[in-house]
């Protein structure tokens, strides 16, 4: 039906949809079609043909020539040369993450201050991942403000969320336009308060959130960091509550939350989630909608600074609240990654260690099935050269992951990457047999991605939904894992943290390169002799 | 009468919630269709209240989401930050027909993702240094705009030199769209803006950029379609629906739209307009300059369908007129299996409806088609016009709420008690963990096409399934119910 990328390897060939006008049937009375099947019905594929003679279009020819050209090496090069463009980029802004981690506190309401669009984007967005509502408010500021400034839309925008939405905190972030503009929102908020349009004992932490600074990751590490100062202030006690902290950063697997609290109370360890937005993104349905779903109480929140330790997951993502926690605080913290079968396992020992519990009979059984698994089905993965992009620490736990298995990290893109992790992931490339072919593309983007594909190619490709346009321009089937995933259903609610997640993860990659060797092996007398029913 | 006095009840009642300053604000914008009215009774575009959830937008999401995203062979950069592109990235589903990333880039997101040295030293020079990067990589593409985002109106950048500089450089249009989110009161400002600078920066050149068919003679039957943004498809069964009336549509502005067809747009006889709200503003200038008349359609529904072809008819010969007709006709059995099929299951049900553009009124016909009756409705961004407009299409008693906050419409939702509730993908899962049935009206929940004959069968079919989905009977635990 279109001009395609000659990916005839990807798609399955059915009497309906035969990729061209010519032998489709005209539609069918009484039948519903709808875009899937409509339009590729004779009639609006004349349509087409007919309406391109006002499209001023290049003729087949020249754009089939083009589309090999972004294919070749010398496209590579230039596609690499640029300073300038971005194109496709894998990260989002700040305010994305400041309300994602916001949303995981009691009675939280997000607050985003600056021009109303933005929150409208984050709340569309995050909701079309999790299928869940999402609840947040801006300040709606307009030209007025940007030229008086926002405190005006501050104190009448917390007056009104107060009112209406009766939360416990609100969590207030930036947008750009407060940025440049330059507002202060600690001063607004003492402003508003002293002025009674909120109560003066409504903890409302802050903290400023510019797109044009790092990434949803940084977004992410400001707010909770906010939110931790603010509530802790005053709290520190004498001795420790005898818990400990756990944060899995801009985690986008809801069921790695609840994995992980399973594995907590197989241990027997009492502890805080710091930011528990499990249930904010998968609440149950009862026929009664509840505004606030945030699961880590205010008080657990306050009393996170007499924990004995506190537990990081996400290196990259939390820098300044680890920080914050190890100097102001005092307190022990760690990183772990306790992902795939020696993250796991590194995680429960050092766990047990620290914590003093031994590491519970149940876990090491999952451990063993979850190494069975692996066995089983490792050799259809081994040597598979392997694509992938996300966030820093999300790509460092998939590495691993592919390593441990055999697999071949080949083209590494990471748009909101930086130093550290670079060194960090180069180290753990460079000391394993499978990773030497692999090339760290940092600050990078998917449209560098795409040329790396098409002039070497790799068996799959894994990251978000966005790579389904790399997935039908260079025919490498895609895994999806990562933030965000619109267009297929549910897979937030699986845990990727733990053994159980491990074999989740598996699961997916390898049920993904089995479906495709039997898309390979569909066409009757062409390529079905290995159309095999056991594999 | 009970139920206006019932509903005025209810607005106040709803209104209770807020602080005195926020209710006297809201509450201009909250009314009841009242018999013989001319309007709806209520105040619209004006700046939404701070604090309280609306489901508006900016004047960026207005103009590259909306109006120029759909010119499918020219790249739309997202001038500024990496966020707004990043956000609106394949995010409204405007079919097109090409080669992503050769010749058409609609599901492609470009950005000048600007740093903070960008806010402090300015970035025109980036801007320019983009523009030629997008030629040597992207040399099939018909030109570009530029959408500005918030931080380039606050620090004075001035993207209109670079893209005149650029226009002349390259030989194609480069056209700067002062679309910062902070303009105006929601996305409606973007449509206008995104609009004017079709008017001010491509129509004066357009006799110049036009490249003609071969053989392209203007005829008396040429059209264009405006204000469709073939979300799932729809402009197509509208196109066809045009043909074969013998219209000849020549520009499609701007879903499944190209450059060309924009500059082709000024050599039709009549501008065709679905959604008003969006591209009314370019339908009035072209009106003006070129003596191009303009109608405004409604293609959802077989009666509103009917109503609007001869409405269109009514403007050209009886050929065209007895061809309407043809076409009117030939649809009618299709159109009578389809409701003889579905009414029967959605009769008498009740619909809230919030959405923008033009859906809010132009979809109560196709409702009505099936049985079922709207006793809600409102537009996130609408005007006094489009209040105006509604009036035409609602019963007595309607309740009207105009960017309806999520607290409102969640309050009036819990006490009216629809059957189905028709918005955004923002409202769909707070409605349906109320186990109220919902369907998305931005999106057509990724269904569609909505528009036509064959969209209507799809409507007919979704409609159903939401409200009658088995699931809605699960949500209480038997003990419970018990």
């Amino acid at each position: 039906m279109t001009d395609n990328l000659d990916n005839t390897q990807n798609s399955t060939p059915t009497p309906e949809s035969n990729g061209n006008g010519a032998g489709n049937p005209p539609v069918e009375p009484g039948k519903i079609q709808d875009h899937f099947d409509l339009f590729v019905n004779n009639e609006y594929q004349d349509l087409f043909a007919d309406k391109r003679q006002y499209e001023g279009a290049h003729s087949h020819e020249k754009v089939a020539e083009v589309a090999e050209w972004t294919k070749s090496w010398e496209y590579r090069e230039k596609n690499f040369e640029r300073t300038s463009l971005t194109v496709n980029p894998a990260k989002a802004c700040q305010p994305l993450g400041a309300l994602f981690v916001a949303s995981g506190f009691e009675g939280t309401l997000p607050y985003s201050h600056g021009s109303q669009g933005c929150v409208a984007y984050f709340r569309t967005h995050l909701t079309r991942n999790y299928k869940e509502p999402f609840q947040a408010v801006s300040s709606s500021m307009t030209e007025d403000a940007a030229v008086f400034g926002g405190l005006a839309n501050m104190k009448l925008g917390l007056e009104n969320a107060y009112e209406l939405y009766k939360p416990k905190m609100i969590a207030l972030c930036t947008t750009c336009m407060a940025e440049v503009i330059g507002d202060d929102l600690g001063a607004f908020v003492t402003t508003s308060k002293q002025e009674g349009h909120i109560p003066e004992e409504l903890p409302v932490p802050f903290a400023h959130t510019p797109s044009f600074v790092g990434s949803h990751i940084t977004g992410y590490d400001n707010m909770l960091k906010s939110i931790l100062v603010n509530l802790t202030k005053d709290k520190k006690a004498e001795t420790t509550n005898g818990k400990f902290n756990f944060n899995l950063g801009f985690d986008p697997y809801i069921g790695n939350i609840r994995e992980l609290k399973r594995i907590l109370g197989l241990f027997g360890i009492d502890y805080t989630i710091l930011s528990d937005n499990s249930d904010t993104f998968d609440s149950p349905n009862t026929g009664e909608f509840k505004m606030y779903n945030g699961l880590t109480t205010l008080e657990d929140a306050a009393d996170s600074i007499n924990a004995e330790g506190s537990f990081f997951f996400q290196k990259y993502t939390t820098p300044k609240t680890q920080e914050t926690i190890t100097t102001a605080w005092g307190q022990k913290t760690y990183n772990f990654r306790p992902f795939g079968i020696k993250g796991t396992d590194e995680f429960l020992m050092n766990l047990s260690a620290i914590t003093g519990k031994p590491i519970p009979q149940e876990l090491q059984q999952e451990r063993g099935r979850a190494v069975d698994a692996l066995t089983d089905s490792q050799a259809w993965i081994h040597g598979k050269r392997i694509a992938l992009y996300g966030d820093p620490d999300h790509v460092f736990n998939v590495t691993q992951f592919l390593l441990e298995m055999g697999a071949e990290p080949v083209h590494i893109v990471v748009t909101n990457s930086n130093t550290d992790f670079e060194a960090e992931l180069r180290e753990v490339l460079t000391n394993s047999p499978y990773g030497q072919d692999a090339t760290i593309w940092g600050k990078k983007d998917l449209w560098h991605l795409r040329s790396l594909m098409f002039t070497e190619p790799v068996d799959l490709l894994i990251g978000n939904s966005y790579g389904k346009y790399l997935w039908r321009d260079t025919g490498t089937p895609l895994v999806r894992i990562g933030y965000p995933i619109f267009d297929r259903h549910h897979m937030h609610r699986y845990a990727t943290l733990g053994y159980q997640g491990a074999i989740n993860q598996f699961n997916w990659i390898i049920n993904t390169i089995l479906d495709e060797l039997d898309r390979q092996t569909i066409v009757p007398a062409k390529t079905d002799i290995s159309f095999d029913l056991i594999r | 009468m009970t139920t206006v006095e019932d509903r005025k009840d209810l607005i106040d009642e709803v209104l209770e919630a807020y602080p005195e300053k926020g209710k006297k604000r809201r509450s201009k914008h909250l009314g009841v269709k009242e018999a013989e009215a001319s309007d709806c009774g209520v105040k619209s575009n004006k700046k939404s209240v701070p604090g309280v959830m609306t489901t508006r937008g900016c004047a960026y999401a207005g103009a590259k989401g909306v109006v120029w995203g759909p010119v499918k062979d020219m790249i739309h950069i997202s001038h500024g930050p990496v966020g707004c592109g990043y956000y609106s990235w394949s995010g409204r589903r405007n079919y097109y027909v090409g080669t992503t990333g050769v010749d058409t880039f609609g599901t492609m997101q470009f950005t000048s993702d600007f740093q903070e040295r960008d806010i402090v030293f300015g970035g025109d020079k980036k801007l320019a240094k983009i523009i030629d990067e997008l030629e040597e990589l992207f040399p099939l593409s018909q030109g570009t705009t530029i959408e500005s985002e918030c931080p380039v109106g606050l620090i004075g950048d001035d993207i209109e030199a670079v893209a005149r500089a650029k226009a002349k450089e390259t030989g194609k249009p480069v056209v700067p769209v002062r679309c910062e989110g902070f303009r105006g009161v929601s996305q409606s400002l973007g449509h206008h803006i995104a609009n004017d600078t079709v008017r001010d920066w491509v129509l004066p050149k357009a006799d110049e950029y036009r490249k003609l068919p071969e053989g392209f003679e203007p005829g008396p039957y040429d059209v264009n379609i405006v204000g469709d943004y073939n979300i799932g498809g729809d402009a197509w069964p509208s196109r066809k629906l045009m043909e074969s009336m013998g219209l000849r549509v020549i520009s499609q502005f701007s879903g499944d739209g190209s450059f060309n067809e924009v500059v082709m747009a000024p050599l039709a006889k009549l501008n065709l307009i679905h959604c008003y709200r969006s591209m009314n503003y370019i339908c009035r200038f072209m009106e003006e300059k070129y003596g191009i008349g303009w109608l405004e359609y409604n293609f959802f529904g077989p009666t509103q369908i009917a109503n609007s072809m001869r409405k269109i008819a009514a403007q050209f010969d009886e050929t065209i007129q007895a061809k309407a007709e043809e076409a009117i006709a030939a649809n009618q059995a299709r159109m009578d299996s389809i409701i003889a099929k579905y009414r029967p299951r959605l009769e008498g049900k009740t619909v809230m409806m919030m959405v923008g553009g033009l859906r809010p009124r132009h979809i109560i016909p196709a409702f009505k088609d099936l049985g079922m009756k709207v006793i809600g409705t409102g537009y996130e961004f609408g005007h006094a016009d489009d209040y105006k407009r509604t009036a035409d299409y609602v019963e007595e008693g309607t309740l009207i709420y105009d960017d309806v906050s999520g607290f409102e419409f969640e309050e009036f939702a819990k006490k009216l008690n629809p059957d189905l509730i028709a918005a955004g993908i923002k409202e769909k899962y707070v409605f349906q963990k109320m186990a109220l049935p919902f369907r998305q009206m931005h999106s057509w929940d990724y269904s569609g096409p909505y528009h036509g004959y064959e969209g209507f069968e799809v409507f007919a079919r979704d409609m159903d399934l939401a409200i009658n989905n088995p699931t809605w009977s699960l949500i209480k635990t038997p003990w419970e119910a018990a």
